[in-house]
């Protein structure tokens, strides 16, 4: 199968700072592909790169087998490819159907002017959210009254509605609750059966575990490879992520609930 | 997953009234009608609602109107304007320095000072989106400056910092009637003959009526109001503007051209400055420096007594209209009911004050911010 978007060999500098000192990934689409690393280890360069919002300053992006240069997000977003970020992805004043269609307008015509479709963007605020198993009072109910997780997921949904065929999503579990992020985390394994490809930024190895696919682990930069789904345990890639020993002896106090 | 097809236990079903009922408006309603109810009771017999009265306060309300709708739709997209009053005073100037000192046609001298103005809205605007400066600091600077222009000019041409002659400079003109003239004149002729409204006894005016149609001002006021609400509510842009001040990042993240839409914000602020100035100038006649002094604090106190969030992203058109109204309402119904008129400033804060706790507890209703 065709990757989607091949990554080879990504450096990106920032004055005299290596971010992403030679980064080379695969992803499929249908797959969730977890990118693992602590803080600082390049996640969010990485994925910044990928959608358009920093140029790589060497390296090559693939995209459906084509060399790509995007410019802006804005033409990630039409070549197909959505970042679901983990605080900016609503706007909690507005509804959740405003929120829905925020950049993607529905119009219709009256009297020879351009008016929002209400009714259009309404029912299908409604019946997405239905299938996301999201129920709400109402389509013009502020995303503020939606919890952490809802809120992501009527981003995820929103993303795959105006047709993503990469969803990007940073950090989604990190702030969430048990069930919120069991809900989350549901929502990714009905997006991946659609066939996207999923992105899954994490430090969190049992969220990863939950719904990967393919694991590659970020250390300072650099990429310790790739491992399929029951190639690796937890523990390895907790160590990885670590990028070394020490975190091991610790874990061992802690019980491994880390 | 599979309880989630459920309705959620926690969250409370709403009674179609309570719904109906929380709306960003309704403070200012609640406001409108006990303005109105406390007048009617201690002003009722003073003349605040023969066609004089009407006419007196819904004039001073639809001033308050043409600059809130601006002010109302630029917060929302999350930005001020403080240089609004001092644009009013400009604008006056510009028209009388062009129509009468220069001796343009007021046509020309009237739509030179829109696009002027309006140029001056693009670049507060251009400031604020590129440096990222608060927006606050960058309109008070166009404030003085647009102030320190509307002294100077005048000073420097005339030797005089008030330029009269504007209205018959403006005589014959095909564009002044559109900001000074009346409309339904002849409606009002035919109330006044019925005896519904008042005509006069004697003089040269004897046999007309006291108010001899609807001012231009009024009908600007009410047209700025229905568009406004119409593409805050019903448009795409709207939806932008409401996106640009809510979280201008997460706005640009969607693909919102927030920058755009907050240069656009500051031209219309800009254009209902001008709409004002011009229906001022006509009015009177003439155009002074001072004009318009405090009047971008007016616009705000109507537009936050009508719902709006300082801080954007929330708020209503009709909200600010009916905040307009109250502002109106009462500066010219205590005249009226014959208060001490420094009280008015008294009222004012305490109306101010109780709205925005109103509004908070409302928001809070509507948005679930906590």
């Amino acid at each position: 199968m065709q990757p989607i978007i091949e990554m080879k060999d990504i450096q990106k500098h920032f004055g005299s700072v290596i971010a992403l000192a030679g980064v080379t990934v695969n992803f499929y689409p249908g797959e969730c592909h977890c990118l693992l690393g602590d803080n600082g280890a390049g996640k969010s360069t990485f994925i910044k790169t990928m959608s358009g919002v920093h140029s790589p300053t060497s390296g090559e992006i693939l995209f459906e087998g084509q060399p790509m240069q995007f410019g802006d997000p804005r033409d990630a977003i039409a070549a197909g490819i959505a970042t679901v970020y983990q605080d900016l992805a609503m706007i909690p004043l507005m509804s959740v159907s405003r929120n829905f269609f925020m950049g993607n307008e529905p119009i219709t015509s009256k009297f020879g002017m351009r008016f929002f479709d209400h009714e259009h963007a309404n029912e299908t605020t409604m019946s997405e959210m239905r299938k996301m198993g999201i129920n709400l009072r109402g389509p013009d109910q502020a995303v503020g009254t939606l919890s952490g997780g809802e809120r992501q997921t009527v981003a995820i949904a929103r993303a795959v509605h105006f047709g993503a065929k990469v969803l990007i999503l940073d950090e989604p579990t990190s702030a969430l609750g048990v069930r919120q992020t069991a809900n989350v985390l549901a929502t990714v394994d009905k997006v991946r059966s659609q066939g996207v490809s999923v992105v899954f930024i994490t430090h969190n190895v049992r969220h990863a575990m939950a719904v990967g696919d393919r694991f590659t682990v970020l250390n300072r930069g650099k990429t310790y490879g790739t491992a399929n789904k029951g190639e690796i345990t937890p523990e390895e890639l907790q160590d990885m992520m670590a990028g070394g020993e020490e975190l091991a002896t610790l874990e061992g106090s802690l019980g491994g609930t880390v | 997953m599979s309880q989630a097809t459920q309705p959620d236990e926690r969250v409370r079903e709403m009674s179609k009234l309570r719904k109906a009922l929380i709306r960003p408006e309704l403070g200012g309603i609640v406001g409108t009608v006990a303005v109105f109810t406390f007048f009617i009771l201690f002003a009722g017999n003073s003349g605040m609602f023969n066609a004089q009265g009407v006419m007196n306060w819904s004039t001073v309300s639809a001033q308050f109107m043409i600059i809130a709708v601006g002010a109302c739709l630029l917060m929302i997209a999350g930005e001020f304007d403080l240089s609004v009053g001092s644009m009013i005073g400009f604008a006056g100037m510009m028209i009388a320095v062009f129509g009468v000192t220069l001796e343009w046609p007021m046509w020309m001298a009237i739509l030179m000072t829109f696009a002027i103005c309006v140029a001056f809205g693009a670049l507060n605007g251009y400031i604020v989106v590129r440096t990222g400066l608060p927006s606050f600091i960058v309109t008070l600077a166009t404030l003085f400056i647009l102030r320190g222009f509307t002294i100077f000019i005048p000073q420097t041409l005339e030797r005089k910092t008030i330029i009269g002659g504007i209205r018959e400079a403006a005589e014959g003109d095909w564009i002044a009637p559109i900001f000074g003239g009346t409309i339904f004149q002849g409606f009002f002729q035919w109330l006044g003959d019925m005896g519904v409204i008042d005509v006069f006894q004697r003089g040269n005016k004897q046999g007309q009526p006291v108010v001899d149609g609807i001012p231009m001002l009024l009908v600007w006021a009410i047209g700025l109001v229905i568009v406004g609400h119409i593409i805050l509510t019903r448009t795409r842009f709207g939806n932008w503007i409401f996106a640009a001040g809510g979280d201008a990042q997460a706005a640009r993240y969607a693909g919102v051209p927030v920058n755009r839409v907050k240069i656009l914000m500051f031209m219309f602020t800009a254009f209902c400055a001008t709409v004002f100035a011009v229906c001022q100038v006509m009015e009177f006649g003439s155009a002074g420096a001072d004009r318009g002094l405090l009047k971008e604090f007016e616009a705000i106190i109507a537009v936050v007594i009508g719902g709006a969030l300082l801080t954007g992203g929330y708020g209503s058109v009709i909200g600010a209209a009916l905040g307009a109204l109250i502002f109106g309402v009462v500066q010219q119904g205590l005249f009226f009911a014959g208060v001490e008129s420094s009280l008015f400033r008294v009222f004012l804060g305490v109306i101010l004050l109780l709205a925005v706790i109103l509004n908070t507890y409302i928001r809070r209703l509507i948005t679930g911010e906590r």
